[in-house]
């Protein structure tokens, strides 16, 4: 199973197959979501209307934790089989999650505003994930941060793996301080506290929110691979004539592009 | 063994060579507390206030400021392959770093750090207590900075990156170090935060020096 998929050329074919599905797919269950939650569901008996917030900003919130865990996943795999799409898969998704946890707090601050009169408190749950926002940025930038790019997805795969402890912590920081952000009402052993007709967008969206970014990791996938194929075929037009030619002080020349590391 | 405390004493003679490395990092953290009366007043009831989390925020940068030096000096003229190569376990060899790295930063940092309470006005009942997280979280600091520093070696501009990585996992020693003070200060138990510093260093303790290892490994690779 896991080596059928390391081939970078199969990957290609299948996801080129895939990746028009996927996008009808997000846009019909985003569009039906934000009509479930804008127009169809009834507004809260206390939040009034700024509980549409919600629709977005639960959704968001669950991808960030779930997209994290998804690089931790991809960044194991890569360094316990080298497998050379986990990799690939792990550096696309970071700035996907990055994204997602952005969206969270924004969209938190603006809820907060009317619900409890401030755009930010230092909450547990708030705190942890702003964490959880620089994690991402700590691993986009140590991705990025070396000139050799395979040093710098094996080190961002670690700091991936490390990086996992926080998750438990963000997942049950409104259960162990409790804090003015309240607790899970869908995710919790027994019934959820949600009524059915405001849980039924919330569910659309979320469903919609994950094709979504099963789209846009594989647009982002496939970008990376083209990307180090145009990279490889232009190494290969730079590599010098077969044979190369003497100079008068019986040296071989070295090619140019050799020298200035091209 | 013999091979983890040769190490320990390699570095600590290292450190002791280049003792202004250890003095810059005092330095810094003096400099940043004695910042603070300027920025926010001289009221002492204000400064005693702010005092637990100025000092710890300090200390914390202090702690940071050192973290280059533990494995890049090494990494530069090749010491770090031997030890790579050696028959000392990687995981006993980076902590053996990490250990020296705290005695020469972290430990100067908790005992000149009473001194320092003074000039912010904490309450002298406060200053054991001080010190007690400071010995309890900088350990954590140098094996959490530990990981960092391996994973950002031979990285374009180290120091940025490094301060990056850091700073959201100092987030939890922070917390609980400035809150036993401040429980200690208010009149509450501060023993609940200590605990919470010991189980962070435990944790610590069992998963760094593995991670730096593996870090380590796949620079020297």
């Amino acid at each position: 199973m896991l080596s059928r998929f390391a081939n970078p050329a199969r990957f290609v074919r299948v996801s080129a197959a895939l990746l028009p599905w996927c996008a009808g797919v997000s846009i019909a269950l985003i569009l039906l979501g934000l009509y479930l939650a804008l127009i169809a569901s009834p507004p809260d008996y206390q939040q009034g209307e700024a509980v549409r917030i919600m629709y977005v900003h639960v959704p968001s919130a669950w991808m960030a934790l779930n997209v994290y865990l998804f690089v931790a996943a991809a960044s194991a795999v890569a360094l316990v089989w080298r497998h050379p799409l986990a990799e690939v898969a792990a550096r696309a998704a970071a700035p996907i999650g990055a994204c997602f946890t952005f969206v969270c707090l924004t969209t938190g601050s603006l809820w907060g505003r009317p619900m409890w009169g401030t755009w930010w408190v230092w909450d547990a749950r708030l705190t942890s994930v702003l964490v959880l926002f620089f994690l991402y940025l700590g691993y986009i930038a140590l991705v990025n941060g070396f000139d050799d790019p395979a040093r710098g997805s094996r080190a961002g795969s670690l700091l991936a793996v490390v990086g996992v402890v926080n998750l438990p912590i963000i997942k049950f920081s409104v259960d162990w301080w409790n804090t003015l952000h309240q607790p899970a009402s869908v995710l919790r052993l027994g019934k959820p506290t949600i009524a059915l007709s405001m849980l039924a967008p919330l569910l659309v969206m979320a469903s919609g929110f994950t094709v979504l970014f099963v789209t846009l990791l594989l647009i982002r996938m496939r970008t990376d691979l083209k990307q180090r194929r145009i990279r490889a075929l232009q190494l290969d037009r730079l590599t010098p004539a077969p044979a190369p030619p003497h100079t008068e002080s019986g040296l071989p020349a070295r090619p140019v592009a050799a020298r200035e590391g091209i | 063994m013999p091979g983890f405390l040769g190490l320990v004493r390699r570095d600590l003679q290292l450190a002791l060579h280049h003792s202004g490395d250890t003095a810059l990092v005092l330095a810094f953290f003096v400099l940043t507390v004695v910042l603070f009366p300027f920025g926010i007043g001289p009221e002492p009831d204000v400064l005693a206030r702010v005092a637990p989390g100025i000092l710890w925020v300090a200390a914390l940068l202090a702690a940071l400021l050192s973290l280059d030096r533990m494995f890049l000096p090494d990494y530069e003229d090749g010491s770090l392959d031997l030890i790579v190569l050696s028959r000392l376990p990687l995981g006993l060899a980076a902590l053996a770093k990490i250990v020296a790295h705290w005695i020469s930063s972290g430990l100067p940092l908790a005992l000149i750090s009473p001194a320092l309470a003074v000039v912010v006005d904490l309450e002298p009942g406060a200053m054991p207590i001080l010190v007690i997280s400071l010995l309890l979280g900088t350990p954590t600091l140098s094996l959490i900075g530990g990981v960092a520093a391996a994973l950002t070696l031979g990285a374009r501009r180290q120091g940025v990156l490094l301060s990056l990585l850091v700073l959201p996992l100092y987030v939890p020693p922070l917390v609980f170090g400035a809150g036993a003070i401040e429980a200690q200060e208010t009149g509450g138990d501060p023993r609940a935060d200590l605990l919470l510093l010991a189980a962070l260093l435990a944790a610590a303790l069992a998963l760094a020096p593995w991670a730096a290892a593996a870090a380590v490994r796949q620079a020297t690779e």
